[in-house]
């Protein structure tokens, strides 16, 4: 092998012959074409491309060449060059391919083995709906009202315009706190928190209060002495019972889905008049299973309708208890259980599983969004 | 109130409607219709038979009839075992092929040795009466062959009507009558429109001391009262319908009138009654024995009917047993009466004796109704030829006129939001009984007798609008002022418990119900706080009679729960209100109708107890699972503490974490959590004795804080970082202590030494072996230095370090590690 030269210096170079060039390329692509594996091929790339390989020492030589020699020879030398090159990327990316998938087959794993170390946690599903209906009352401009559960039984009941013998006030159905004359219960509903509302802010006035209410009641499958309601308060000039009934369809759009049907019942309720019940219709038999002879309906038993609240326009005693002039304001007001809204919207028979505090409630019901 | 259609049919001429059709209407017109009994449906084949022959079987037990009868076509032969008809009575006779109620099919059969060809049936197999002592004897003019279904009338439809407490009018058949003939426009009768017999003189001595209990009370005689004439079939058939039992002629009757026209009648056995009668309050410790037969002692609120021996009856709820009608009874005093509502009421309760009179009078009886009543209930004895009117009408009136409403006649559609013409306003109040005169202030509207509940304009109002129909509301929405979203604690709850969630707690909501022993379990100090104190006073389970002043006892019940249904990885919280007792008081006595002032307002909160809100949490089994991975790692005090910067994190806060000894926890296992010096809970192991009192697995762990403080503590708007471009220095510094001295002093210690440049500083080692020294430990740090403005030379970074190692020597004398 010839040594490096002085530019300057011509002569004839061997390595430049046509036939060298050529037989430096076939052995070449010969040496990647037997490479099986990266090592191998790299030391081919050494031997036949690296440094002192046949073509880089033409290349090297061309400077000595005169000018026309030079350029001529130049375009083999490279075209040699440019040959062996593509030969090797060929080979080197065949094998790395090949190494990839031998490598990635090696490392495979059971993607479905369980990872399961971290608990996973849940909120309890009556408090995501309290706060699904407060998000939505908030969308239409309304604010969250919030009152103590231990509660003067001035708001709970006389502010609201339920009399002394109103059988509400029976023991039976109120917890009243030690010593009983002095008092102070539990809220039976969450309405005297429309009393507190409109006590701090006046007229107009435009609140939804879901909250914790108790009453006297055995614990069975449909009955709980803690439950949650959702209560609704709107005074304004000129509040209309239209008003009510659209407030109460987008509340139940909201709960239960676009094709829901609402219905307005007269009804009786101290603090509003007129007053009203909402009703539902089935979504199981649309109502179908009053007909006679039709199949009994379980969830409305049969009755067509599911009764899901009262509401009305807020009673002037009402108004009047809290300092709002009813001569001037009317407002309608609306209250439903959440445990049912919850029970109906999930088909759920069991108020216990809503209670007791078992796990599996909220791991099936709790990460509702 | 249970009113079969036959009955509404006598006063209102009802077109060809079916009863459902007439339940959704009083179902929308505000008088819920609960169920629609169909009555008489699946008889089939029943037909009118005369019994021409009887011949009794007397080989058997009991007494078993041969009965030959004659259907009008043939002669049928049948087994019967009743004896309460004889040969010539006419019976109902089911003829094979026939059906009865309930989908019995009745085929000839054997029978006591005989080919029974069909059954003679009962009141109870017609599903017409409860009687199934005997069969049913039809009157004698029935002809043969008739089914039974039309010649008796059994095809009757039962409504059940729920009736609210607003509208006693409607628990008769004339007010509900009344109302369908306001729903489908149809002329009715009203059974009130008697001429009532003002008579000759009074019948019997009555005294009204307390007009405000009694306002109006109506006395008529019956004599020569026949005890052996019993209520004929059609008069106990509709009692029965309407779900009363039939008793005797005469409460039949003063029933039958009731159910009616709505006003409750007493009747009284007038031989045993002596002077006149005085309707009072009970005096105190008097004494009455009800018809019920039980001796009540009488409270002084109680209103009475009373003769020179006392009381006689409680007045509107139920009479006495000493001047009870009886088979002996020939004289007969009629009591027909106005009672107060409010008094009938707290009457009723007081005794808990709900009877169909109190529950009328509780909501409104026609004050008119009282001579009328009496006056149908003599006619109809004496149609029924079971006595005869004495003559004499005793009427003591006190009532005061029924004052007009004035109504803007708009005001009905400004309410519903739907334009009402005024003449459909006076139409409605007219149809309802209302007199409407128009004046220049609208209108003047005088409610009729049998509506004390119209009062105000609103009440005329929800009369218009239900009669015009709710389904004809608008559904439109209002434009609600504009709010301001959620509180910042109504976001910051939401902050919290998703904090929590997110780490792995699932939420529970616990009873709130706990005994008086849970302090003593928790290990609480006789002055704690979270001791219960609020007691209720009829508490819905009498183990459990106060109101929990902690989260822990409910949290460790729900724990102890799950785990007991085999879920045994636990991780739970709650968020809510407890109750301290802040000793409590008489709330002031606040008027309905009225603002309170500012003071009473004030009066009426401070005797409420204290409701701070909470959050806990309870661990127990492993907070990482076992697995292919490897061991679990069980729950621990360390998970407790670290809720408490979850919590704390959630909200942008540094959460102080010192040991302490405080109830329920471990001594040595408890952790003092301070918020900018402020104590907002502990957490940590539980005492081992709390953990057996509650029955919880070893080494359940717990942390209790103060949700208020937490989102005080929250800053309102967080300060930014620095975000410094220059490269940071990490450093890392062992430093041997003293065993005892806690972690988060030395780590502060460092800290403070660092000064400035210290952007983050973890402690990542702890070492307690041999070589660290004996009663010594060695805990490893690394530090993150960062300047803002440079980067930082390695003499600069070298004096941090040298300055951490140093305040951590000065305050607790702590070395470097070799
Ligand atoms: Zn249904």
């Amino acid at each position: 092998m010839s040594g490096p030269n002085d530019p300057y210096d011509p002569k004839e170079v061997s390595a430049l012959s046509d036939d060298e060039l050529a037989a430096a390329v076939t052995q070449g692509e010969a040496a990647f074409a037997a490479a099986t594996d990266l090592d191998t091929l790299a030391e081919a790339h050494t031997t036949h491309l690296g440094p002192r390989s046949s073509v880089a020492l033409a290349r090297r030589e061309l400077g000595a060449l005169p000018p026309q020699a030079r350029a001529d020879a130049g375009r083999r030398v490279n075209a040699a060059l440019a040959a062996l090159t593509a030969s090797y990327d060929a080979r080197r990316s065949a094998l790395e391919i090949e190494r990839d998938e031998r490598v990635l087959v090696e490392e495979a794993v059971d993607v479905t083995l369980p990872w399961d170390r971290a608990p996973v946690g849940g909120r309890h599903p009556l408090t995501l709906i309290q706060e699904r209906v407060a998000d939505v009352f908030v969308g239409m401009g309304w604010e969250i009202a919030e009152g103590p559960e231990v509660e003067a039984s001035w708001f709970n009941f006389d502010a609201l315009n339920i009399p002394p013998a109103h059988p509400a006030r029976e023991t039976q159905d109120t917890l009243w706190i030690e010593p009983a004359d002095n008092g102070v219960l539990l809220r039976t509903q969450t309405s005297p928190v429309q009393i507190r509302a409109l006590l701090a802010r006046g007229a107009p006035c435009y609140v939804a209060v879901p909250g914790r209410v108790y009453r006297q009641e055995a614990l069975d499958a449909t009955h709980s002495a803690v439950f949650h309601q959702l209560e609704g308060l709107a005074v304004d000039e000129g509040l209309t019972m239209g008003d009510l009934r659209g407030t109460l369809d987008t509340l139940a759009r909201a709960m239960f889905g676009p094709q829901v049907r609402t219905r307005l019942r007269p009804d009786h309720y101290p603090f509003t008049e007129p007053s009203a019940d909402v009703d539902l219709l089935c979504w199981v038999c649309q109502g179908t299973s009053t007909e006679p002879g039709a199949e009994f309906c379980r969830t409305c038993r049969s009755e067509g309708w599911i009764e899901w609240g009262g509401s009305g326009m807020v009673h002037p005693v009402v108004l009047a208890s809290a300092g709002i002039d009813p001569e001037r304001y009317t407002g309608f007001a609306f209250g439903m259980g959440l445990e049912r809204t919850l029970m109906s919207r999930h088909d759920m028979s069991d108020i216990r599983d809503l209670v007791e505090g078992d796990v599996r409630v909220t791991a099936a019901l709790g990460r509702e969004g | 109130m249970k009113l079969p259609m036959s009955w509404l049919r006598d006063y209102v001429e009802l077109p060809d409607v079916n009863a459902r059709d007439v339940a959704e209407r009083l179902t929308a017109a505000g008088l819920q219709v609960e169920r629609v009994d169909r009555l008489g449906e699946g008889i089939e084949g029943v037909v009118v038979a005369r019994v021409t022959d009887i011949e009794e079987l007397t080989e058997f037990k009991k007494p078993i009839r041969w009965v030959t009868l004659d259907d009008g076509r043939d002669r049928r032969q049948v087994i019967c075992g009743a004896t309460n008809f004889g040969v010539g009575d006419r019976v109902a006779y089911a003829r094979p092929p026939a059906s009865l109620p309930g989908g019995f099919t009745i085929e000839a059969r054997e029978a006591y040795g005989h080919t029974s060809d069909g059954m003679i049936c009962s009141g109870r197999e017609l599903g017409i009466s409860d009687d199934h002592t005997g069969i049913l004897v039809l009157v004698p003019d029935l002809p043969l062959g008739d089914d039974v279904v039309v010649a008796l009338g059994l095809r009757d439809d039962v409504l059940d009507i729920s009736i609210n407490p607003d509208r006693g009018y409607a628990l008769s058949v004339r007010g509900i009558g009344r109302e369908v003939s306001i729903a489908y426009g149809a002329p009715f009768h009203d059974p009130a429109l008697v001429g009532p017999r003002t008579g000759s003189g009074p019948s019997y001595e009555v005294r009204i001391d307390d007009t405000e209990g009694c306002d109006r009370y109506v006395a008529r005689g019956v004599d020569g009262l026949d005890p052996a004439i019993a209520s004929p079939q059609w008069l106990q058939r509709r009692l029965v319908l309407a779900g009363m039992r039939p008793i005797s002629l005469l409460v039949d009757v003063t029933n039958y009138v009731m159910l009616e026209v709505g006003q409750p009648l007493h009747a009284f056995d007038r031989d045993t009654l002596t002077g006149p009668i005085v309707v009072r309050r009970a005096a105190p410790g008097e004494r009455l024995r009800t018809l019920d037969n039980v001796d009540r002692e009488l409270d002084p609120h109680d209103l009475v009917i009373a003769d020179d021996s006392g009381p006689v009856a409680l007045a509107g709820v139920m009479g006495g047993a000493a001047t009870e009608i009886t088979a002996a009874t020939t004289r007969v005093l009629l009591e027909a009466a106005h009672f107060e509502a409010t008094t009938v009421a707290y009457t009723a309760r007081r005794h808990r004796l709900p009877s169909e009179a109190s529950r009328r009078f509780e909501r409104g009886v026609d004050d008119a109704l009282p001579p009328t009543a009496a006056e149908l209930a003599i006619a109809l004895i004496e149609q029924l030829g079971a006595g005869r009117r004495v003559d004499g009408v005793t009427d003591v009136d006190h009532r005061s006129p029924i004052p007009t409403i004035t109504l803007d006649p708009e005001l009905p559609g400004r309410i519903a939001g739907v334009d009402y013409p005024q003449s459909a306003v006076e139409d409605r109040l007219t149809e309802i009984g209302c007199r409407v005169r128009a004046s220049s202030a609208g209108f003047e509207v005088a409610p009729p007798t049998w509506r004390p509940d119209l009062r105000l304009p609103v009440d005329l109002v929800e009369e218009v609008v239900r009669l015009e129909g709710y389904a004809g509301l608008p559904s439109t929405l209002p434009r609600a002022t504009a709010g301001d979203g959620l509180t910042r604690t109504q976001r910051l709850r939401r902050v919290l418990s998703r904090a929590l969630a997110g780490a792995g707690y699932v939420e529970v909501l616990c009873s709130p119900f706990v005994d008086a022993e849970s302090g003593d379990r928790l290990l609480l100090d006789a002055g704690d706080p979270r001791r219960p104190s609020v007691r209720i006073a009829n508490p819905v389970s009498d183990t459990e009679p106060y109101l929990r002043a902690t989260l822990l006892p409910g949290l460790f019940a729900a724990a102890a729960r799950n785990i007991a249904r085999g879920l045994h990885d636990i991780a739970l919280f709650e968020t809510g209100p407890v109750f301290r007792s802040r000793g409590g008081g008489k709330a002031p006595d606040l008027k309905a109708g009225v603002r309170p002032s500012d003071d009473e307002l004030a009066e009426l909160d401070a005797v409420l107890p204290d409701q701070p809100n909470r959050i806990a949490c309870v661990l127990a089994g492993n907070r990482e699972t076992a697995g292919w991975w490897g061991p679990g790692r069980p729950a621990g005090w360390q998970d407790a503490v670290e809720a408490a910067r979850v919590l704390a994190r959630s909200l942008g806060v540094d959460v102080t974490i010192s040991a302490d000894r405080h109830s329920p926890f471990h001594p040595g296992r408890c952790a003092a959590l301070h918020i900018e010096g402020e104590l907002v809970g502990h957490a940590g192991e539980l005492h081992p004795r709390v953990v057996e009192a509650f029955a919880l697995p070893a080494r359940t762990a717990a942390i209790e804080v103060s949700q208020d403080i937490l989102i005080a503590s929250a800053p309102d708007i967080a300060a930014a970082a620095v975000v410094s471009p220059y490269p940071a220095a990490t450093i890392d510094v062992a430093l041997v202590v003293d065993r005892d001295l806690p972690v988060a002093a030395l780590e502060a210690a460092l800290r403070a030494g660092a000064g400035e440049l210290l952007e983050a500083l973890r402690m990542f080692d702890l070492y307690t072996g041999e070589q660290a020294g004996s009663g010594r430990k060695s805990v490893a740090f690394t530090m993150r230095l960062r300047a803002p403005d440079r980067t930082l030379t390695a003499e600069e970074v070298a004096e941090v370090r040298a300055a951490a190692v140093a305040e951590a020597a000065r305050r607790h004398q702590a070395v470097l590690r070799s």
